[in-house]
């Protein structure tokens, strides 16, 4: 399948600062991509850039096929934008704002108002935008992204000021989008959030793409020691290498819960010993590393490399 | 074509809920019956051509007015939106700078062309209605003074588009607005009059003078108005300069044109090499 977003070496300079540089990646059509990175890290450069608000200082971009900084516009009416801190004017109404923002893609206006139903906004359509709350106005800003059924999603911290109900319904309507074949890049500081909901990762740390792959192949190169967790009754430290043997990075959280950073290669065999016969082991958890590991290791691994 | 009527319509549409137009109505409107009724009070009514008086009323009117109605409109067109966070938006839509640019310069137009139109013709109505004797040439002096007043608001919406587009923040577009109004409306004429009047006629040309009125959108809009009928610049006091300057009409509508185009051209520019 060909590739909806297409980057190739990618530069963006500001003046004195290099918001992007040299990034390279593509994503396929229908997965939800998390681009995660701190502040500055180059997320929303990269968005304006497959958007074409801005401008590469080098290097080509491609979405559905088009330059979009061409002037050409085919290819951004098949495409949703939510920009952080989304801001409308305050004197038109929810309907009315929604309504000019589809004839501006050339949609029907009595479809894109279906839109607001669904970001739960159909009660307060009628109220001026300027009465809105911070979440409602985040929800009008994503039912704007979603006018037209768009291929490419690209939405910039999209669930900052939605209450945790909303959250859901949110990912839910990207979830849906996805499986109809819709790209979907999410910038967002939120990783816990992002972990089960993101086929592919991809990690900025000032303007320099450190990791581009799906959480598993990320955990495969990062090799962060998976926790495993044991409940052990009456835990005495001195005995633990009666049975389990000699194990490194262990700590007794408490009287009967131990907790071990197993490297990849030494996990299996600590589990078979756990479990084995005359080890005192009532329940095994295991917890891989999470998405806020696997970031924190990239920007440390960045960060002392040459 | 169909981004700039939308972006026009969407324009017109906040203009009424934000009561842009009501209140700019209003003031045309209640300025205009002042000077029509008020105005001629000193004079009394000794079968002078009323509407002509109108016209040199509010024309004058005009030229202090509509240029400020027209920045406080457009010097916040760009630079504003910018700073609350709607043109990223607005930009990442299917419609090309140039086109966000007509289309609000079509929608602030349409503004001020109702309220001129709606305002003035509420005083030449009302005049109509005392029974005061119009005759045609008249209401065609009438008709060419408000046609010209939109066009004067045109290129004030223009050039305040051209400072929205440069200016880095809010506070100083306003700035710079303000100091347009002042040298194009007051400075500007006070200086000319100042040189002249120095001068004595020895260096300044009248081919010199006609080029520094040319210069000012304000002066050619009241040389088009004041001057251009017989009738009219009788009562202005404008037949002594316009004897000496050889303007035609059509010379002056060309400037005022090119007055709008101008900024307008320059300010397209500027918006498309903005960085969002």
């Amino acid at each position: 399948m060909t590739p909806t977003v297409e980057i190739d070496g990618v530069t963006k300079r500001y003046r004195s600062i290099q918001a992007v540089r040299d990034v390279s990646f593509r994503l396929p059509a229908g997965e939800t991509i998390a681009l995660v990175g701190h502040n500055g890290a180059g997320k929303t450069t990269l968005l304006k850039l497959m958007l074409g608000l801005i401008h590469p200082t080098a290097g080509g971009i491609r979405v559905l096929g088009e330059n979009p900084a061409a002037g050409e516009f085919a290819a951004r009416r098949r495409l949703g934008y939510l920009p952080e801190n989304v801001a409308f004017n305050a004197a038109l109404s929810g309907r009315e704002t929604l309504s000019f923002y589809a004839r501006l893609k050339g949609e029907p206006v009595a479809k894109a108002l279906g839109l607001l139903a669904r970001v739960g906004l159909e009660a307060a359509s009628a109220r001026r935008v300027g009465t809105y709350s911070k979440g409602m106005r985040q929800r009008l800003g994503l039912a704007q992204a979603l006018i037209g059924a768009p291929r490419v999603l690209l939405l910039d911290e999209p669930t900052t000021g939605l209450d945790p109900e909303l959250r859901v319904s949110f990912y839910e309507i990207v979830q849906e989008l996805r499986d109809s074949g819709a790209t979907v890049v999410l910038s967002s500081h939120a990783l816990t959030e992002l972990e089960e909901r993101a086929d592919r990762v991809i990690i900025m740390n000032r303007g320099v793409m450190v990791a581009n792959g799906s959480i598993e192949a990320l955990r495969r190169i990062a090799c962060l020691p998976t926790r495993i967790r044991l409940t052990v009754p009456d835990l005495r430290p001195a005995a633990i290498p009666a049975w389990l043997g000699p194990v490194e990075g262990w700590r007794q959280v408490n009287g009967h819960l131990l907790e071990i950073d197993a490297a990849a290669e030494d996990k299996m065999a600590l589990l078979r010993r756990a479990t084995g016969a005359g080890a005192p082991v009532q329940d095994v958890d295991l917890i891989p590393p999470t998405l806020d590991d696997l970031y924190a290791h990239f920007l440390r691994s960045q960060e002392t490399a040459p | 074509m169909r981004s700039i009527a939308i972006i026009a319509a969407k324009e017109i549409q906040e203009g009424l809920r934000n009561r842009w137009v009501l209140a700019t109505t209003l003031l045309l409107a209640a300025l205009a019956l002042t000077l029509t009724f008020l105005g001629s009070a000193p004079t009394g009514n000794v079968g002078v051509r009323a509407l002509d008086v109108v016209i040199v009323s509010l024309s004058s009117l005009t030229i202090f007015l509509i240029p400020l109605i027209a920045l406080l409109i457009s010097h916040d067109a760009i630079v504003g939106e910018m700073e609350r966070g709607t043109m990223l938006l607005l930009l990442s839509y299917p419609v090309g700078r140039w086109q966000v640019l007509v289309g609000k310069f079509v929608g602030h137009l349409a503004i001020l062309a109702f309220a001129t139109v709606l305002g003035y013709g509420a005083a030449a109505t009302a005049l109509a209605l005392t029974g005061a004797a119009i005759d045609a040439e008249s209401w065609a002096a009438f008709a060419q003074m408000i046609g010209s007043s939109i066009l004067l608001g045109a290129v004030f919406i223009a050039i305040g588009y051209l400072v929205s587009a440069l200016a880095r923040d809010r506070g100083t577009a306003a700035g710079i607005a303000v100091g347009i109004w002042l040298m194009l409306v007051l400075i500007y004429d006070m200086a000319l009059l100042g040189l002249l009047v120095v001068d004595q006629g020895r260096a300044i040309s009248a081919g010199a003078l006609n080029a520094l009125l040319l210069l000012n959108p304000t002066d050619v809009y009241r040389m088009l108005n004041l001057a251009g009928s017989v009738n009219v610049s009788a009562f202005s006091g404008m037949s002594g300069i316009a004897d000496v300057v050889a303007l035609t009409p059509s010379i002056l509508l060309v400037a005022l044109c090119a007055w709008i185009l101008l900024p307008l051209t320059l300010a397209a520019v500027a918006f498309s090499r903005r960085e969002l």
